[in-house]
């Protein structure tokens, strides 16, 4: 199905400078596989070495941290958004 | 002048110039700023230090280059006061607080917002931003328009009335979301993609921000008479200023302005709110985040950035650190305020209440000197107290009323 990856200023560089790409995935995981096919460095920047998501990287689907729903299993409505976003907080 | 050298990744090391960088390009590890504390050495003293202003700015050698010169609205070097008569109701021998209440809009979000405006008008930047939940927006706010700078603040929209109020009174535009911090957070990391020409004091200034809280331990230390305290209690949001104050403790030690070592520090978070309280009990080293539910609302943070970076300190460091329900926050401001004549806002309150759960159990050594940060005024956080900081009673203005509620409240003896 088809959804849209969001990618934060740091990542747009590797896509030509695109803030969003449409993919066809069904969960989180397949969304960032099927952008790195698309364009090549991207997983690597997203996950570390065991595949899981990096400690300073959230991602968000329908505004929602997928580390309360089911992480990179989180399965995809089709239309929604998967939202990448680099760690930072301030008070 | 600045031995600030570059910003340097915290996690893969990765080096980069002194620009609006904010994380990583590799890893999206948080960029912190490096110094060559070498050539700093004999040329930051007791002396040039002393000769500096009475603000954070006395420490501007190892902050951020302010370009042509600070944005100084006179942040920090704040009273450290002996706290006696608390430090008798907690059995501590010697207990000090840094009352950081005393800064310009009265929390220590002062310090860091002086440092990031300041780097950000080096670096051209004409419009402050920020994710707040309150006391930075405020801080911001008034630093902008002290120098005549458009500001966005963003705040969760069912902030306390009066860190609304204090933050709109400066006149800049004030977005509060339907939702809590950690969502105005996101939207914020989104909206700086949209608009790189703001300087979002958190967020694409975070590296330079992030210094100003070294400048608390520069001053206690300082203010102890060049030497370290044993232990500093600091309250945990996003864990940025724990990490800085440790870090303003090694430069010194590494630069030979101190006697002792480095202080073991502990953290302080509300219940309802503590993602790292609850990390480093379970073992982990990683942050599980939060649904924030708490009235210490400005350390209101679930998922804090620099949370792994805070277990890590408690661990090299033998810490540890509280975690109080909201009426042991409530019980500790009024303690707090009837022992020493200081109001804190909530956060006060978590931090003088977690310094009496870790006394209590025991990691805190009551015999060793004990500094707790007080990092923010009780008139942030009226909503919290008002129900129960009430008149004693009212009233008419007669002196037999006046004389029978002084008598009922063993105010006078009864007749």
């Amino acid at each position: 199905m088809s959804v849209t990856v969001r990618l934060p200023s740091q990542l747009r560089s590797l896509v030509g400078g695109a803030g969003e790409v449409p993919v066809e995935a069904a969960t989180v995981r397949e969304a960032i596989v099927a952008v790195d096919e698309a364009y090549p460095g991207i997983a690597f920047r997203v996950l570390d070495d065991h595949g899981a998501l990096r400690r300073f990287v959230n991602i968000f689907v329908a505004d929602e941290d997928v580390r309360f729903l089911e992480g990179l299993d989180t399965v995809l409505e089709p239309g929604q958004t998967v939202s990448l976003v680099p760690a930072v907080a301030g008070g | 002048m600045s031995f600030a050298t570059c910003l340097l990744c915290r996690e893969c090391g990765t080096t980069y110039p002194m620009e609006a960088l904010y994380s990583c390009e590799v890893c999206f590890g948080p960029l912190g700023v490096a110094y060559d504390l070498e050539a700093a050495r004999g040329v930051v003293t007791h002396q040039s230090i002393a000769d500096g202003p009475n603000s954070i700015w006395r420490y501007k050698d190892l902050l951020p280059d302010p370009g042509a010169g600070p944005v100084d609205l006179g942040a920090g070097w704040t009273p450290l006061r002996r706290a006696s008569r608390l430090g008798e109701v907690l059995g501590v021998d010697e207990l000090w607080l840094k009352d950081d209440t005393r800064n310009p809009t009265g929390s220590f979000k002062d310090r860091v917002v002086s440092v990031a405006l300041s780097s950000a008008r080096r670096l051209g930047f004409t419009t402050a931003a920020c994710a707040s939940t309150g006391n930075l927006a405020t801080s911001v706010a008034a630093h902008a328009a002290f120098i005549g700078w458009p500001s966005v603040t963003i705040i969760p929209a069912d902030l306390e009335k009066s860190k609304i109020a204090m933050t709109a009174i400066f006149g800049g535009t004030v977005l509060g979301v339907e939702g809590n911090y950690d969502d105005v957070n996101r939207l914020c990391v989104e909206l700086v993609a949209e608009h790189p020409d703001w300087a979002f004091a958190n967020v694409n200034l975070r590296s330079y921000y992030a210094e100003g809280s070294k400048t608390l331990a520069f001053e206690i230390a300082e203010q102890l008479g060049w030497r370290t305290p044993d232990q500093v209690v600091v309250p945990v949001a996003s864990g940025s200023q724990f990490t800085k104050i440790a870090k303003g403790f090694a430069e010194f030690i590494e630069l030979g302005l101190v006697q002792g070592s480095s202080p073991v520090l502990f953290g302080a978070q509300a219940t309802g709110c503590s993602p790292v309280a609850t990390a480093f009990a379970g073992g982990a080293d990683f942050i599980t985040p939060q649904r924030p539910n708490t009235i210490a609302r400005s350390l209101a943070i679930g998922n804090p950035a620099d949370g792994p970076y805070v277990l890590d300190e408690l661990r090299r460091g033998g810490g540890d650190c509280g975690s109080v329900p909201d009426e042991e926050i409530l019980e500790c401001i009024g303690l707090l305020a009837q022992t020493e004549g200081v109001f804190a806002e909530t956060a006060g309150g978590v931090t003088i209440a977690s310094l009496r759960q870790m006394l209590r159990r025991g990691t805190i050594n009551p015999h060793q000197s004990i500094v707790a940060i007080i990092s923010g005024h009780g008139l942030k956080t009226l909503d919290a107290v008002v129900d129960t900081a009430v008149v004693t009673s009212t009233i008419k203005p007669s002196l037999q009323e006046a004389e029978e509620a002084l008598r009922s409240h063993q105010l006078v003896a009864a007749s």
